[in-house]
C-alpha cells in the first residue's frame, strides 16, 4: 500500500462519496484564524480639548461651549471641540476676507509651494492621522491608511501645482479666484473631504472657512495644526467645528463668496435655498443608489470583489456606493452564492486592528437608520441574508447585508441607506437593466461589469452617472473628476473641472 | 376691402409689401402660433395677448402659452432627446449649417418682423446676419467642443480614466427680451449644438421671428421636439419652468433679481441645473464661445483596468 | 470515477474570462492581512507541512537527495514539536533513493515526470517516463502541460494528454503543472486549469520553477477559483501547489490567506494545498524560532541542505 497522508485518504473518501452530492459548500468559520494586530496608537497625540482654527491660531469659541466627540467602536470620548456660534464663524469669515488678498496677489508659484508643502507634511504624519481618522469614525485602519490618507494628500499635491498653471486650464480665459469660500464636509471621509474642499480652493486663490462634521472633527483639527506647522499664511484656511447650526451660519453669512457642500440632498436643497437671492456660487456633492451591474459575460469572481468594494467600503458610508445590485438572471445564483461565500471573509470588529474590513457605523443614529431600513426591507418581503459574523459588545456595528429579491418599487432600493446593506435585482437584457438603473432621482456613479468592449462603452454612454466604475468599483484619484447627475448635486470635484469650481472665467 | 387691423402689416417698401400686387388684395395675415414637437399648435387655453408696435399698431394676436403647454412641451423634448443626444456630433453640425441656409434665405421676412418689432432698418438687417453667422458658428462646434473639454485623466492606478462632457438633458431657455432673434438664435443653437433639447420661451414683447424662426427649424432637419418655441408670459409660466421634475437644467438670459433668486430657489425642487446670461452684448463675440454649450453639459468620467 | 456524475466536458474556450487588475487587487488585499502571535506560529507550522521539499537540478546526485530527504524529517530537531514536510520532489531516477531515505516517515515521494520540465517530447516518451517514476515508488507526479499545443490552442491534445498520463499514474496522486509564466494571460491560466481538472488532475500546479515569472499571488489565485468553481460544479476537491519564487515565510503566510479567505477551511491542509519549494523551510524555520525566542536569526543556525 501506497503512504498516504491521513488527511488525503479522509479528502478521498469526500471524493468518492460525491455522488449523493450532499453540502457542498465552503467553511470559513473554523480552523486557522487571524489573531488580533491593532494598531499601534501611541504615537498619537490627541489634546483633550480643541478649540477653533481662526486666523492662524487656535481659539476658544465665543460662547465657550464644546461638543465630546466619541469613538463609535468604544462609544468612549476622545476629545472634545468647540461648537462655534455665528459669532466665531463671522470672526473666521472676518479672517478669510482679510487673508484673501493678500493670498491671492501672492505670486502663484509660492501659493502653490504652501500647499505642496501641506501635502508633504501630511504624508510625513500620515498613519497618525490614519489612526486618528480610525478612531474617531470608525473605519477599518486598513482604509484609513491605504486609501484615505495617501488620496488626501495626493490631492493637495495634484492642485498644488495647478496653482501657477491656471491661464492654461481654460482656453481663453484668464480665471480669477471667487474670494472667501465656505465649505461643508461630512463624516464619512473626514480628511479626505477636508482635502478635496480646501486643496483646490487655495490654490486657485480664494480662502476658506471649513466647517467639518460634527462626529469627525478631529483629523480637520490635526490638519489644521499641519497648516500652522507649515506656515501658512493666517487667515487662509480656518477650520471650524459645530453642528448643523454652525453650517447654516457659514451658509448664510453674507461675505461669503462660494459654497461648496457635501452631504445629503436634503440639506444640498436647503442650502441652495438659503443662496438663492445671493450672488454666491455653489457646488453640491450629494446622495447617491448607484447601480451595480453585473452581466453574465463578465469576470465574475472580480465582479464580486467590485460588489464587495462597492456597498461594504467604509461600512457602506459612501455616496456612491453601489447600493443597487442589477446581476443577469443567468448568473445570478452563481454570484450570489459567491457574494455569500465572500461576504463570510469579511471581518467585522475594532476599525484599529490592522485585518478588520467593515469597522464601526460613525453614530448612534446613523446605525438607528441602517437598522430603520433593514426592517423596512424586511417588511417589503425582500430576502434578508447577514453574513454570521462575531461583532463586539460595546460600539456601533451592523454585519454586512443582502436583501435579495428586491424590485424596484422597494423603498430600499430607492433610498439611500448609507449603510453595509445592499439591495439585489436581477435582470434578462441591457436595455432592461439601463432603463432600471436609471430609474432614480440620483445619478452620481455607476458599475458596469462585462468582458466585452463594445458593450461597455454602449452601456457607460448610456447610463445617467457622474462617475462610472467599469469593470471595477469606488476608485478615486485627485486627476479624476467626481460628481453627480440631476438629484446628486452639481459641479465636479477633482480634476480640471474640480478648479473650475473655485474660479471665476469672466 | 381694405384691411381692418393693422395687425403685421408691413412698413412700406418691405418684402412683403412689395409682393402685394393688387392694392385691392385682402392681406391674408399670419397666425402666430406655439412650436411644440414639430408641430404648431395654437395654445390649448386659447389665450392670447395682443401684440402692438411702439406706435400702438396692432402686429399680432400671440398664443399664451399655459401650463399644459409647457407640459406638452417638456413631454416632447423629453421624447426627442435620446435620439438626439444619441446623433454624431458631425450629424448635429450639419443640421445646425442647415438650420443657416434655411435662415439665410428668409432674411427679409426676419428684417421685417424685428423692424415691426421697433428695430431700425439698419439694426435689424445686422442682427439677422448674425443671427445666420451665428448658427454657422455653432454649427462648427458641435464636434469641436468635446475635444477642448473632454479629458483623458492620469490616475495613478492601473485604469484608463477618461472624462466626456454629455447633454444635460432638457432645458428651459428664456430668452432675452431685446435682441429677440439673435439672442434666441444663440441660446437654442448652443443648448441643440451639444446634444441638449430644448424649450424656449420667446420674448414676450417681441415674439414675431420667434415663432417665424419655428418654421425655420421646421423646414430644416431639426427632429421635432429638439426645440420647442413658447410665446406668452415668463411671470405665469416660470414657476411651472423651475418646479417641473423631468427639466434639467434652466437658462435665463434676463437680469431680474428676484427672477433669478426665484428660479435658483425653485429649481432645488429636482436640483435642476441653473444658468443664469446676464448682461450679455448678443451681438458681440461675448456671445460666441463654447462655454455657452459647456454650462450646458454633464461632466461624466469613465475608469476602466488596463491590463491583459 | 464511476461515481462520478456524468459531467459533459465543457468547451474550454469558454473558460471564465479573468480582470487582471481586479485579480491583483484582490491578491494584495490579502497581503494586507497582519497575521501574529498564536496565528503565525500555527499558520507556519502549517506552511511546513505543505512544503514539497524540492530539488530540481540536473546535477542532482543519491547523496544530495538523502540528505534532503533527512532534512525534510529534521526540520529542526532544537525546535520541538515541529511538523514534518509534505514531500520530497524529486526527477524520477531519483525516487527510489527518496523513497528509501524516507521510510517509515510518512512523507510522500513526489516525481516530475514527462519530459519535464519542457514536456517537448513524444507522449509515448511521457508515458514511459510516468510509469517508470511510479514503478518506483512515487507517490506523487507532477506532470507538465504541453504549453506549445495550448497556445496553439490544441485544448483537445492538452486534455487527452493529462487523461492518459492520469491513467498511466495508477495510484499515484496527479499534479499538473501548467507553466503560467509560459502561458502570457490569466485568461490561459484559468482555461489550462479546467482543462487539467476535467481531464483528471488531483493537483494543478502553477511552475517548473525553471521559468520566470513562477508562482506569484495573482495566479495562484485565478487558479484556486477555477477549482472553487469545478468544487462547487462537480463537488470534487482539487489541491492547488504554487511553486517557484516562494521563498519567505511572509509571503508564503499571504498564501495562506489567500487560501483561507478563497477555498475556506477544507483546503487548509497538505491534502489540499503544497508549496513547492526549496528554500522556504529555513525562512520559515527562522521565523519560528524568532517567534519563541524574541531574537531575530541568522542563516547560519539553520542547516542548508
Amino acid at each position: 500500500m501506497k503512504t498516504k497522508r491521513k488527511a488525503a485518504v479522509k479528502a478521498n473518501k469526500t471524493n468518492s462519496s460525491n455522488g449523493s452530492m450532499v453540502d457542498i459548500s465552503l467553511k470559513f468559520d473554523e480552523g486557522w484564524s487571524y489573531s488580533p494586530a491593532p494598531e499601534s496608537t501611541d504615537h498619537v497625540s490627541i489634546k483633550e480639548r480643541y478649540g477653533l482654527f481662526i486666523g492662524g491660531k487656535f481659539v476658544k469659541p465665543a460662547l465657550g461651549k464644546y461638543f465630546a466627540t466619541i469613538n463609535p467602536a468604544t462609544e468612549k470620548k476622545i476629545s472634545e471641540v468647540a461648537n462655534a456660534s455665528s459669532a466665531d464663524v463671522d470672526k473666521a469669515v472676518k479672517a478669510a476676507r482679510k487673508a484673501f488678498g493678500p493670498w491671492s496677489s501672492l505670486p502663484a508659484r509660492e501659493r502653490g509651494k504652501y500647499v505642496y508643502r501641506i501635502s508633504r507634511m501630511m504624508q510625513e504624519k500620515a498613519r497618525e492621522l490614519a489612526v486618528i481618522e480610525s478612531m474617531d469614525g470608525g473605519k477599518a485602519i486598513r482604509e484609513a491608511r491605504d486609501i484615505d490618507i495617501p488620496l488626501a494628500a495626493a490631492h493637495f499635491f495634484y492642485y498644488a501645482g495647478w496653482a501657477d498653471k491656471l491661464d492654461y486650464a481654460f482656453p481663453n480665459k484668464k480665471p480669477t479666484p471667487l474670494g472667501v469660500a465656505g465649505q461643508i464636509i461630512p463624516w464619512n471621509f473626514p480628511l479626505l473631504m477636508a482635502a478635496w474642499k480646501i486643496a483646490p480652493a487655495i490654490a486657485a486663490g480664494n480662502t476658506v472657512v471649513l466647517k467639518s462634521a460634527e462626529t469627525t472633527p478631529l483629523t480637520s483639527m490635526k490638519l489644521a495644526e499641519i497648516i500652522q506647522e507649515a506656515g501658512l499664511p493666517d487667515g487662509v484656511v480656518n477650520i471650524i467645528t459645530g453642528a448643523g447650526d454652525t453650517g447654516a451660519a457659514l451658509v448664510n453669512h453674507p461675505d461669503i463668496d462660494k459654497i461648496a457642500f457635501t452631504g445629503s440632498t436634503g440639506v444640498g436643497k436647503i442650502i441652495q435655498n438659503a443662496i438663492a437671492g445671493t450672488d454666491k456660487k455653489v457646488t453640491l456633492e450629494l446622495g447617491g443608489k448607484a447601480a451595480n451591474i453585473i452581466l453574465d459575460d463578465a469576470p465574475l469572481d472580480q465582479a464580486v470583489e467590485g460588489i464587495i468594494n462597492g456597498i461594504y467600503f467604509n461600512q457602506g458610508h459612501v455616496c456612491c456606493a453601489g447600493s443597487r445590485l442589477f446581476v443577469q438572471e443567468d448568473v445570478a445564483d452563481t454570484v450570489i452564492r459567491k457574494l455569500k461565500d465572500r461576504m463570510q471573509t469579511l471581518i467585522v470588529g475594532d476599525p484599529l486592528d490592522k485585518n478588520t474590513d467593515i469597522g464601526a457605523i460613525n453614530s448612534k443614529e446613523q446605525l438607528a437608520t441602517i437598522n430603520r431600513y433593514i426592517k423596512i426591507g424586511k417588511n417589503e418581503g425582500a430576502d434578508f441574508y447577514q453574513s454570521k459574523c462575531k461583532i463586539p459588545n460595546k460600539g456601533y456595528w451592523c454585519p454586512p447585508t443582502l436583501f435579495l429579491n428586491v424590485s424596484q418599487s422597494h423603498r430600499i432600493a430607492q433610498e439611500e441607506i448609507f449603510g453595509p446593506v445592499l439591495a439585489v435585482q436581477t435582470f434578462r437584457t441591457v436595455d432592461e437593466v439601463i432603463e432600471k438603473a436609471n430609474n432614480t432621482p440620483y445619478g452620481l456613479s455607476a458599475g458596469i461589469w462585462t468582458d466585452k468592449g463594445s458593450k461597455i462603452f454602449n452601456i457607460t454612454a448610456k447610463l445617467n452617472a457622474g462617475v462610472i466604475w467599469a469593470n471595477t468599483y469606488n476608485k478615486f484619484d485627485p486627476t479624476s473628476p467626481f460628481g453627480g447627475y440631476k438629484e446628486s448635486g452639481f459641479g465636479r470635484e477633482g480634476g480640471l473641472p474640480g478648479l473650475q469650481a473655485y474660479l471665476n472665467l469672466g | 376691402m381694405p384691411t381692418t387691423t393693422k395687425k403685421a402689416k408691413p412698413k412700406e417698401g418691405s418684402h412683403r409689401g412689395s409682393a402685394q400686387s393688387s392694392a385691392n388684395r385682402l392681406n391674408v395675415q399670419k397666425t402666430y402660433k406655439l412650436f411644440i414637437g414639430g408641430k404648431f399648435p395654437r395654445t390649448e387655453s386659447g389665450r392670447y395677448y395682443t401684440l402692438k408696435s411702439a406706435e400702438g399698431e396692432q402686429l399680432g394676436n400671440i398664443c399664451r402659452a399655459s401650463r399644459k403647454d409647457f407640459r406638452e412641451s417638456v413631454l416632447a423634448a423629453r421624447a426627442a432627446f435620446k435620439g438626439w443626444s444619441a446623433k454624431s456630433a458631425f450629424n448635429r453640425s450639419q443640421i445646425l449649417y442647415r438650420l443657416a441656409e434655411m435662415l439665410e434665405g428668409r432674411q427679409a421676412q426676419f428684417i421685417d418682423e424685428l423692424t415691426m418689432q421697433g428695430s431700425t432698418k439698419v439694426a435689424a438687417q445686422k442682427e439677422v446676419i448674425a443671427a445666420v453667422d451665428r448658427l454657422v458658428y455653432y454649427a462648427g462646434w458641435c464636434d469641436k467642443y468635446q475635444q477642448i473639454f473632454s479629458a483623458v485623466n492620469p490616475v495613478a492606478s492601473s485604469h484608463f480614466n477618461f472624462s466626456v462632457l454629455e447633454p444635460t438633458g432638457v432645458v428651459v431657455i428664456v430668452a432675452p427680451e431685446e435682441n429677440s432673434l439673435i439672442g434666441l438664435v444663440t441660446t437654442a443653437a448652443s443648448a441643440i449644438a451639444g446634444g441638449n433639447t430644448s424649450i424656449i420661451l420667446a420674448s414676450e414683447s417681441k415674439p414675431l421671428c420667434a415663432v417665424s424662426f419655428a418654421e425655420v427649424i421646421n423646414t430644416s432637419d431639426v427632429p421635432g421636439g429638439v426645440i420647442n418655441i413658447l410665446t406668452g408670459k415668463l411671470s405665469e409660466l416660470i414657476g411651472h419652468f423651475t418646479t417641473h421634475m423631468d427639466v434639467n437644467s434652466i437658462v435665463y438670459c434676463g437680469d431680474d433679481r428676484a427672477m433669478i433668486k426665484k428660479i435658483k430657489s425653485d429649481s432645488t425642487s429636482n436640483l435642476k441645473r441653473p444658468v443664469f446670461r446676464t448682461a450679455i452684448n448678443w451681438l458681440s463675440a461675448e456671445a460666441e464661445t463654447p462655454y455657452f454649450i459647456s454650462d450646458m453639459q454633464e461632466t461624466k468620467t469613465t475608469w476602466h483596468p488596463i491590463g491583459i | 470515477m464511476n461515481t462520478m456524475p456524468t459531467m459533459t466536458i465543457p468547451n474550454f474556450s469558454l473558460s471564465p474570462r479573468i480582470d487582471q487588475v481586479g485579480i491583483e487587487e484582490r491578491a494584495s488585499r490579502f497581503t494586507k492581512r497582519s497575521i501574529k502571535t498564536a496565528a503565525k506560529i500555527e499558520g507556519l507550522n502549517l506552511v511546513l507541512s505543505m512544503i514539497d521539499l524540492t530539488t530540481l537540478e540536473g546535477k542532482d546526485t543519491a547523496g544530495k537527495v538523502k540528505q534532503l530527504c533527512y532534512k525534510a524529517m529534521h526540520l529542526n530537531d532544537a525546535y520541538e514539536g515541529l511538523p514534518n514536510v509534505a514531500a520530497i520532489c524529486v526527477y524520477p531516477t531519483l525516487v527510489k533513493v527518496a523513497k528509501n531515505a524516507l521510510k517509515g516517515s510518512g512523507i510522500n515521494v513526489a516525481a516530475v515526470a514527462t519530459a519535464f520540465p519542457s514536456g517537448q517530447a513524444p507522449k509515448s516518451v511521457k508515458i514511459a517516463d510516468t510509469k517508470f517514476a511510479v514503478r518506483q515508488g512515487a507517490d506523487e507526479i507532477d506532470m507538465v502541460i504541453s504549453r506549445g499545443k495550448f497556445l496553439n490552442g490544441d485544448y483537445n491534445f492538452v486534455f487527452d494528454e493529462i487523461a492518459e498520463i492520469k491513467e498511466a499514474c495508477g495510484e499515484a496522486h496527479l499534479k499538473v503543472i501548467l507553466e503560467t509564466g509560459e502561458l502570457n494571460t490569466l485568461d490561459n491560466v484559468r482555461r489550462a486549469s479546467d482543462i487539467a481538472m476535467h481531464a483528471g488532475a488531483d493537483f494543478i500546479k502553477t511552475s517548473t520553477g525553471k521559468i520566470s515569472p513562477a508562482a506569484t499571488l495573482p495566479v495562484t489565485l485565478v487558479m484556486l477559483e477555477a477549482i472553487r468553481d469545478y468544487y462547487y460544479k462537480t463537488g470534487k476537491m482539487i489541491g492547488m501547489k504554487p511553486a517557484g519564487g516562494i521563498a519567505k515565510a511572509k509571503l508564503a503566510l499571504h498564501y495562506l490567506v489567500m487560501v483561507k479567505e478563497t477555498m475556506g477551511d477544507a483546503w487548509m491542509t497538505p491534502a489540499w494545498f503544497r508549496f513547492g519549494a526549496s528554500s522556504l523551510a529555513n525562512d520559515v524555520l527562522m521565523q519560528l524560532t524568532k517567534q519563541k525566542t524574541g531574537n531575530y536569526q541568522s542563516l547560519n543556525y539553520f542547516s542548508l541542505d
